[in-house]
């Protein structure tokens, strides 16, 4: 272990961004992913960082300039959040569509209306089906890491796919962590510069965003499937790979205190830190509860997290976003939809937590723990729940 | 691309769509779309251009006797009817 120090998370990330040698950054300032980027333009107006930074009107134009700069071979690198991400829709699926490796960080937060700065997943489950790689991160260590990490993939000729690391807002942007950086010379070793796969040049001349008749429109997103869904060895690879550099692992699923659990949490990003204090606290107390953070979003890690849900009985999905009117909130909905096809499952419970920003405390865990337990013994009385609603 | 676009297998397109080679829109033949087509009057017409220089999509050809026809890539807007200076182009309906 390397000396750590202390560092707001969006300057880690930042810095994370400058040690992958980014070269192009076309990013538009948005609350809570503003330092990211403020500091990043920084480093480049200071000359630490050799990269062209695009100041741009708008989230649209920020993803859209990150499309061509991709497209010429550059590396690439933007930052949002919530109505930004949202701005960006249309064009998110033009990157990963012409495969193009941006990388992105998504500073979770809460879309309007009503106006809320706050964290939750709201944003980027809205843009789930965008065909990008999505990981999700729980703390400022992680943030740093995943970040350099997902050039590696994201370039990778195997993979060939933009990559979105979610970070909560707030929760973990604008607060200090203790981190362990890495030196230049380690991560240059890590991560090779970008050889570009197709890239535009005039001595060989390509045509990139061509249309497709619908003759053809359905190859070309089986073709997109079958590349995010492969895309998981190589993601493993890097991982494994940053497991032996730093000793810090990580897997598509992960698992806390799982062993025996009978009832086991789900949960993504920062709050499954304060989850595993209610865990510890319910586990002294006899209870059989544990908790599986999903790290990797897409491409759906089923067989990791079939295996990790198979043997409980009871399974509570906790969202940080809602699917208004929908069958059951994102992260509910896939999980239960992956468990069906097995001949022995358990009941999934689904719960709405935290949403625009409202504190969850490790009781509020356990409340629902055992509102669960209630729940299921007498047959659930919602499709899905919403904690600490008054009224 | 040397197959037929509807023989092409997902496994043989270029990642991101790329096209590696030029001129596939030249085999993609547009004025099949069109559902009208300009048909000249040549007793009226005095070889001046107009409708070749104001056609938006190349559609319109000179012929070797200096007259224009339609292409294959003609779309049918009537731009060339509406602005010849004399007159001399008819918007027909496609048959069939």
């Amino acid at each position: 272990m390397g000396q750590r120090i202390g560092m707001e998370v969006s300057i880690a990330v930042s810095h994370a961004v400058q040690l992958a040698r980014a070269e192009a950054i076309a990013a538009y300032p948005i609350t809570p992913q503003t330092h990211i980027v403020e500091h990043l333009s920084s480093l480049v107006a200071n000359g630490e960082l050799e990269a062209e930074f695009v100041t741009v009107e708008s989230e649209h134009s920020a993803m859209s300039a990150c499309v061509g700069s991709a497209a010429t071979g550059a590396r690439t690198y933007t930052a949002t959040s919530s109505q930004g991400l949202a701005l960006m829709h249309e064009i998110l699926f033009i990157a990963s569509g012409m495969r193009l490796p941006i990388v992105m960080s998504v500073a979770n937060r809460a879309l309007s209306a009503p106006l809320n700065i706050w964290n939750d997943h709201g944003d980027i489950m809205a843009e789930k089906d965008i065909g990008w790689i999505q990981v999700f991160v729980e703390n400022g260590q992680e943030s740093f890491d995943h970040h350099i990490m997902a050039f590696k993939i994201a370039e990778n000729h195997q993979v060939l796919l933009p990559t979105i690391i979610n970070l909560d807002g707030f929760i973990l942007t604008h607060v200090v962590e203790p981190l362990e950086m890495l030196s230049q010379e380690t991560v240059d070793k890590f991560l090779p510069p970008l050889v570009p796969y197709h890239r535009l040049d005039h001595k060989k001349p390509v045509t990139m965003g061509a249309f497709a008749l619908p003759e053809l429109y359905a190859e070309t997103k089986m073709a997109h499937q079958v590349a995010l869904t492969n895309s998981y060895q190589p993601i493993l690879e890097v991982w494994r790979e940053w497991g032996e550099l730093t000793g810090r692992h990580y897997h598509p699923v992960e698992h806390y205190r799982t062993e025996g659990a009978k009832v086991l949490l789900l949960i993504m990003g920062s709050l499954a830190e304060v989850a595993e204090v209610a865990v510890d606290e319910m586990q002294d107390a006899g209870q059989a509860v544990g908790l599986i953070k999903p790290r990797l979003w897409r491409p759906f890690p089923f067989q990791d997290l079939r295996q990790a849900l198979a043997g409980a009985e009871l399974v509570i999905v906790c969202d940080r976003a809602m699917s208004l009117g929908g069958a059951a909130n994102p992260v509910m909905a896939e999980v239960r939809s992956a468990l069906y096809p097995l001949a022995k499952k358990p009941p999934v419970l689904g719960y709405a937590v935290g949403l625009g920003g409202r504190d969850v405390q490790p009781q509020a865990f356990k409340d629902l723990v055992a509102h669960a337990l209630s729940e299921i013994k007498q047959g659930p009385s919602e499709e899905y729940y919403m904690v600490g609603v008054r009224g | 691309m040397s197959k037929a676009w509807d023989q092409v297998t997902w496994q043989e397109l270029e990642i991101g769509g790329v096209l590696t080679e030029p001129g596939s829109a030249r085999a993609y033949r547009t004025g099949d779309w069109r559902s009208m087509h300009p048909v000249w009057d040549k007793t009226r017409c005095l070889k001046c251009g107009v409708c070749w220089t104001v056609c938006p999509e190349a559609g319109i050809s000179e012929e070797p006797d200096g007259y224009f026809e339609m292409n294959d890539y003609c779309k049918g807007c009537g731009i060339c009817a509406k602005e010849c200076v004399t007159g001399c182009i008819t918007m027909v309906p496609e048959e069939g």
